[in-house]
C-alpha cells in the first residue's frame, strides 16, 4: 500500500474548472435573460 | 451516510459550485408562476387553486429547514443535498404524474409537500460546511450559495417558458415539462452531492486552507433557540425580509401606479423590467453584502439594511412619483438590502453561536422568512386594496404600506442594537482534539 504523504495531491485545477462551468453557464444564461428583460423598463 | 471527509489536497473553491448546484436547482420555486396560466387552463383550476404547491412548497421549506437542521447536521451536506435532489427531483415526477392522469391533487403533493422538504434541506444543506471551509469569508461563501437561491429563478422563469412553448401547454406538454424539470434537476444537482467535503481539522496533515471545523465559543441549537439573541435576529430578519416582499409582492402594478398620472407613464412591458432589475438588486446584495460584512462586521451591515432601508422608504414615500430614476434607484437599493439579510445571516449565527450547529441554528431562524412571506403581501395588498375603496390613486395608495415599512424597518434596527455576544454559561465545553479526531473526521470510505 502506498503512503499517501510521499506523493503529491492531485492537481484539482481541471475539477474546479469544470465545476464552476458546470453552475456558471446556467446562470450566465439567467444573467442575459435578465438583461434583456430589465432593458424593457428604459425602452419599452 | 459518513459525512465526508475532504482528502488531502482539497480545494475549498471546489464546495462554493456544490452549493450553488443546490440552490440554484432549489431556487426554481420562484418561477413556479410561469406554470400557472397552462395549470389554470388545462385543468380548470382558478387562480388561487394553482398557487397551492408553491404556497405549501413555501410552508414546507420552512417546517423542513427548521425541524430537519439537526438532522443536516448530524449526518453531515452530503446526506442533505441527497435528500434534496431526491425530494426536489421527485416532486417534479410526481407532478408529472399529476399532470398527465389530470389529477391535481397528486401536483400539489409532488411539488408542494415532496418538493418542498427539499427546499428546506437544500437551503440549509451547504450552509454549516461552507462557514467551516472559509472561516475568514463566512459572509462572502453564504453569499455565493444564497444568491444561487435568487438565480434559480432567473434560470428557470425562461428555461421553463421555453419548455412549455415547445412542449405545448395542455396537460400533457406540463407533464413531459415537469419530467424534463425532474430529471434535469437531479443531474445538476449530483455536482454538489458528488463534490461536497467537509473539511479535516487543521492540525491534520495536507489540510492546507481547510482549517478547523470548530474555532471559538460554540452553542447548541436547542440552547441557541433559549438565548435572547436568537430571537433578535429573528425579528431582525423579519422585519427586514418584510420591508423586502413589501415591495417586491407588487412591484409591477407600483411602478405603474406611481407614474399614472405624470409625463412618464410607465407601461406593463417596461413594469417587468422593472422586476428584472429588482430581481438582479436581489442577487447582487446576496453576495456584494454578504461580502462587505465580512470587513464591515455583521452587526454594522444590518445597521446599514434596516437603517439605510428606512431612509429609502421614506425617500420613495416624499419624492418617489416626481422621479422615475429616483423611484428605480430607491427599490433596488431595498431590493439589495433585502436579499443581503438572508445570505449574511448564517454568518451573523455563526459569530454568535459558533459553527457547531450552525446550520441547525439558521433553519429554525428561518421561520422569520415564513413569518415575513405572509406579512409583507398581507400589509401592502391590505392597505392598497382599502386605498383604492377609499377612491385614492396613484402614490397615495401605497404611502401608508410605506410608513408601516419604515416602523417596521426601525423595530428591526433597535432589535438589532439589542444583540450581545453570548452568555459564557450558553457554550459547550470545548471538545478535545482527540474527540475532535474520532467523531467529526471520519475517513472518505466510510
Amino acid at each position: 500500500m502506498s503512503n499517501d504523504s510521499s506523493q503529491s495531491p492531485p492537481d484539482r485545477r481541471p475539477l474546479i474548472a469544470f465545476a464552476w462551468l458546470w453552475v456558471g453557464a446556467p446562470l450566465a444564461y439567467g444573467l442575459y435573460e435578465l438583461v434583456q428583460k430589465a432593458t424593457k423598463l428604459f425602452t419599452g | 451516510m459518513s459525512p465526508p471527509v475532504a482528502p488531502a489536497g482539497w480545494s475549498r473553491w471546489l464546495v462554493p459550485p456544490a452549493a450553488l448546484s443546490v440552490h440554484l436547482s432549489i431556487g426554481q420555486a420562484y418561477a413556479w408562476s410561469v406554470f400557472k396560466p397552462p395549470l389554470e387552463s388545462s385543468l380548470g383550476l382558478s387562480g388561487t387553486q394553482s398557487a397551492l404547491p408553491f404556497q405549501l412548497a413555501i410552508v414546507m421549506l420552512g417546517l423542513s429547514a427548521a425541524f430537519g437542521g439537526t438532522l443536516v447536521e448530524r449526518n453531515g451536506p452530503r446526506w442533505a443535498m441527497t435528500v434534496a435532489l431526491v425530494c426536489f427531483s421527485s416532486g417534479f415526477l410526481i407532478s408529472a404524474l399529476g399532470a398527465a392522469t389530470e389529477q391535481y391533487w397528486l401536483i400539489v403533493l409532488g411539488y408542494g409537500f415532496v418538493g418542498g422538504i427539499g427546499l428546506g434541506i437544500g437551503y440549509i444543506s451547504p450552509v454549516s460546511t461552507l462557514i467551516k471551509w472559509f472561516p475568514d469569508r463566512p459572509g462572502m461563501a453564504t453569499g455565493i450559495a444564497i444568491m444561487g437561491f435568487g438565480g434559480g429563478a432567473l434560470i428557470a422563469s425562461p428555461w421553463s417558458t421555453q419548455m412549455l412553448q415547445s412542449f405545448g401547454t395542455d396537460s400533457s406538454g406540463i407533464a413531459l415539462a415537469f419530467l424534463v424539470h425532474g430529471l434535469s434537476y437531479a443531474v445538476f444537482m449530483a455536482l454538489g452531492v458528488l463534490l461536497v467535503r467537509v473539511p479535516r481539522g487543521e492540525n491534520r496533515e495536507g489540510t492546507a486552507g481547510a482549517p478547523s471545523a470548530f474555532q471559538g465559543p460554540q452553542v447548541s441549537a436547542n440552547t441557541a433557540v433559549r438565548t435572547p439573541q436568537f430571537w433578535c435576529l429573528w425579528v431582525v430578519l423579519c422585519m427586514n425580509v418584510t420591508a423586502g416582499i413589501g415591495i417586491l409582492e407588487k412591484a409591477a402594478p407600483m411602478i405603474q401606479d406611481f407614474f399614472k398620472n405624470t409625463s412618464t407613464p410607465v407601461s406593463v412591458s417596461a413594469s417587468a423590467g422593472f422586476v428584472a432589475l429588482l430581481s438582479a438588486a436581489n442577487m447582487a446584495g446576496r453576495i456584494g453584502w454578504s461580502s462587505t460584512s465580512d470587513l464591515l462586521g455583521r452587526k454594522n451591515i444590518y445597521r446599514v439594511y434596516l437603517g439605510f432601508g428606512a431612509v429609502m422608504y421614506a425617500l420613495i414615500a416624499l419624492f418617489g412619483d416626481s422621479s422615475k430614476p429616483l423611484f428605480v434607484l430607491c427599490a433596488m437599493v431595498i431590493l439589495s438590502f433585502y436579499g443581503g439579510g438572508f445570505a449574511t445571516v448564517p454568518a451573523y449565527l455563526k459569530d454568535l453561536f459558533g459553527t457547531y450547529q450552525v446550520g441547525a441554528i439558521h433553519g429554525r431562524l428561518l421561520t422569520a422568512w415564513s413569518t415575513a412571506g405572509v406579512l409583507g403581501p398581507l400589509i401592502v395588498n391590505w392597505i392598497a386594496d382599502h386605498q383604492k375603496a377609499a377612491g385614492k390613486s396613484g402614490a397615495s395608495l401605497y404611502e401608508l404600506s410605506f410608513i408601516i415599512m419604515i416602523g417596521l424597518l426601525v423595530v428591526g434596527f433597535v432589535a438589532n442594537e439589542l444583540v450581545r455576544p453570548v452568555n459564557a454559561r450558553h457554550h459547550i465545553p470545548a471538545p478535545r482534539e482527540e474527540t475532535v479526531d474520532v467523531e467529526r473526521q471520519q475517513p472518505e470510505s466510510a
